[in-house]
């Protein structure tokens, strides 16, 4: 069993406040004409009720394959391989498929990224919100509709029942991603997963849709998992993070710590990016090269390629998640040598 | 520091000419829904060498006013001047020699390049429309060879096709062609907004390199305020078809004038994670942009407006000028009540 993170067992040793969603050692496989590619690495990491976690990545490091197989939307080429995903006590990669429906919305749910993609063009955007509560609470046709207008105005949609007959195109993009927002937390669920919520709005919208969903975890004490590939949108938001490379974990942590001085070169590469930090006209400390494609991941560190202390041990050896401090972990031979940097 | 604001008239330029002087741009459309008002009156000036940082939310006219740039939208009134010439004006082989020395990145590298020509094929395309500045056969492998090079392409990347490269080295190749016909100006759009973080850091080294190599001008249109702070001079923002502040980076970025610039520095995030400044220092904006087919009265972002009054919804806002050191350039917004700067 690969490391995971346990951020804070340390800290507060309290039973009852055990984590509402633990991943351990997550393995999934991409089935594809050129042959299997292993897409996700014994991913690991916990997220305790009220608390966000960032998975943070840029495109193809996995950290949204991650987030479909922990609520089981994976595509088909893609099979979970290796793991567990425990929720409530549960190890939900051993449920039946209708036992895991069953836990989609009360307990598991997920917003997505493309709210247009994600909500049925062709029916009213009331109807959809109901249809949770018809089909999980079993509640009238009537009943539900009321919930669902309940549901719109609660994440400040105006005049949610003429709205209510309206159909997605008829929203704004920050009023369909309200609704999906909304649609994700009708039934009160213990773990919210977000794939990008606010990546394809504008700033200002941005900011509201990010208010929308602190609201909402503080009020239902939701454990959230931020999927996103914007470090402010982590380091403003998010209390611990997991940074994903080539489908693994290379580190992990409290995000103030883990931003302030990070332990793997990944992390402090995509910090030095970032253009906030340098004066202008200067040159950013860029990191050369690109990410490795999925089907030639080299044997040692996945990061080696692009990485500035990179030396011989990098190519033979797969370092692993280890601890580098109080609930921090990186995966580097050399994380020591960035600590006194 | 030395500072007043001042009611002005829009009309007293600086000295020297500008490569790019854009005044009074208007652009409507109509469509089945009315009249669509997509640049009302825009201002803008590039000097050569510099880059003109162009920032808005979606709606906000940036990509009409790139298209009038490239004079692939005829405005309806207001006046562009290339180098003192008004491309609008131009036919035939005068037009094309224009063309020449305007050119454009695009936002997304997997559309722009087309997928079954090579990289040198691509990087040679202008020629074959601008055959008076065609290389010869042998020049124009030399030619290609140098642009590669100038991009941080390596010779042997001229044989392979789009599909071979990474988003970053496709957005390169996209640069080297719009460096094959030497331009003074290139019109970037997003030019790095569909790049991952780590590779958005070389484009943006790339491109600040050319600009100390070749002297060529950009206007940087982007969604992303710590990218357009980094690369840009001068910052214009637009508003609904508006530019409603214009000025020196660093001003426009530490001492806004305009509450909508000051909401929109608020509400992006930031790396700082000492955390009290973080998310309580955001201003909240209420609603949405309006539609462009249904401009509000008076000030335009009344409606969004934490400061608004009745006067905003009576009469269009003054154009306000800070004077920042010595005068020779100001700091201007399009406000009522223009934020007061402890100085």
């Amino acid at each position: 069993m690969p490391a995971s993170t346990e951020t804070e067992t340390r800290a507060e040793e309290r039973p009852a406040d055990d984590p509402a969603l633990e991943v351990r050692g997550l393995c999934v496989d991409l089935h594809t004409a050129a042959g299997t590619v292993r897409a996700v690495d014994h991913v690991g990491f916990t997220v305790r009720r009220g608390r966000t976690l960032a998975l943070l990545g840029e495109s193809g490091c996995g950290k949204s394959m991650t987030a479909q197989a922990i609520v089981g939307l994976l595509d088909p080429v893609a099979e979970v391989t290796g793991g567990s995903v425990t929720v409530a006590g549960t190890d939900v990669l051993r449920l039946s498929p209708g036992k895991r429906r069953k836990l989609a919305g009360p307990v598991l749910s997920i917003v997505f990224q493309d709210a247009l993609t994600a909500l049925n063009p062709v029916q009213p955007v009331g109807r959809q919100l109901a249809e949770p509560f018809r089909i999980h609470r079993g509640l009238s046709r009537r009943a539900a509709r009321e919930k669902a207008i309940e549901l719109m105005a609660s994440v400040g949609i105006p005049e949610p029942r003429q709205r209510a007959r309206s159909y997605p195109h008829q929203f704004s993009g920050g009023m369909r991603q309200r609704l999906l927002i909304a649609m994700a937390v009708a039934l009160e669920p213990d773990v919210l997963l977000a794939d990008e919520p606010t990546t394809a709005l504008d700033v200002t919208v941005q900011a509201q849709i990010m208010r929308l969903l602190r609201d909402l975890q503080t009020e239902h004490r939701l454990a959230v998992v931020l999927i996103t590939h914007d470090l402010a949108v982590v380091a403003q938001r998010a209390d611990d993070v997991a940074v994903m490379y080539a489908g693994n974990v290379v580190e992990t942590g409290p995000v103030r710590e883990v931003f302030a001085a990070p332990r793997h070169p990944y992390t402090r590469g995509l910090l030095d990016s970032v253009p906030e930090h340098a004066r202008r006209g200067e040159r950013l400390p860029a990191v050369p090269g690109s990410p490795p494609e999925l089907s030639a991941i080299p044997a040692g560190c996945v990061f080696q390629a692009r990485c500035p202390l990179a030396r011989e041990r990098c190519v033979t050896e797969r370092p692993v998640l280890a601890p580098v401090g109080a609930g921090r972990s990186a995966a580097c031979h050399f994380s020591e040598e960035l600590a006194h940097a | 520091m030395p500072e007043t604001t001042l009611e002005r008239t829009p009309d007293a330029a600086p000295s020297g000419a500008p490569l790019l002087d854009v005044t009074g741009v208007r652009k409507t459309f109509r469509s089945g829904r009315g009249r669509l008002t997509a640049l009302d009156g825009v201002d803008l000036r590039l000097g050569r060498g510099e880059t003109l940082g162009l920032v808005g939310e979606s709606g906000c006219g940036k990509s009409t006013l790139a298209r009038v740039l490239l004079r692939l939208e005829r405005p309806d009134a207001g006046t562009v001047r290339f180098d003192g010439v008004d491309p609008f004006a131009l036919r035939g082989r005068e037009l094309l020699a224009w063309r020449r020395r305007v050119q454009m990145v695009f936002q997304d590298p997997f559309a722009s390049l087309n997928a079954r020509m090579s990289a040198a094929d691509i990087i040679g395309e202008p020629w074959r429309t601008h055959r008076d500045v065609q290389p010869t056969a042998q020049a124009r492998q030399r030619r290609v060879r140098e642009l590669l090079d100038l991009v941080g392409l390596r010779e042997g990347d001229a044989h392979r096709h789009p599909n071979e490269f990474s988003g970053g080295q496709r957005q390169r190749l996209g640069i080297a062609r719009a460096l094959a016909l030497e331009p003074d100006l290139i019109v970037c759009d997003e030019p790095v907004s569909a790049l991952d973080l780590s590779v958005q850091a070389q484009v943006l080294n790339l491109l600040a390199d050319l600009q100390r190599r070749l002297g060529v001008s950009y206007v940087f249109i982007s969604h992303d305020l710590s990218v357009v702070r980094h690369v840009a001079d001068r910052v214009t923002v637009m508003y609904l078809g508006k530019v409603i502040e214009h000025g020196r980076t660093e001003e426009v970025f530490d001492r806004p004038l305009h509450p909508y610039t000051a909401a929109l520095l608020s509400a992006a995030p930031t790396l700082d994670v000492s955390g009290e400044a973080g998310a309580d220092r955001e201003i909240p904006l209420r609603g949405e942009i309006p539609s462009p087919f249904d401009i509000p009265s008076g000030c335009r972002f009344r409606t969004r407006c934490w400061k608004a009054e009745d006067r905003c919804r009576d009469a269009a806002p003054p154009l306000r000028t800070r004077v920042v050191d010595g005068g020779d350039e100001p700091h201007e917004g399009l406000c009522h009540f223009p934020l007061e700067v402890a100085g």
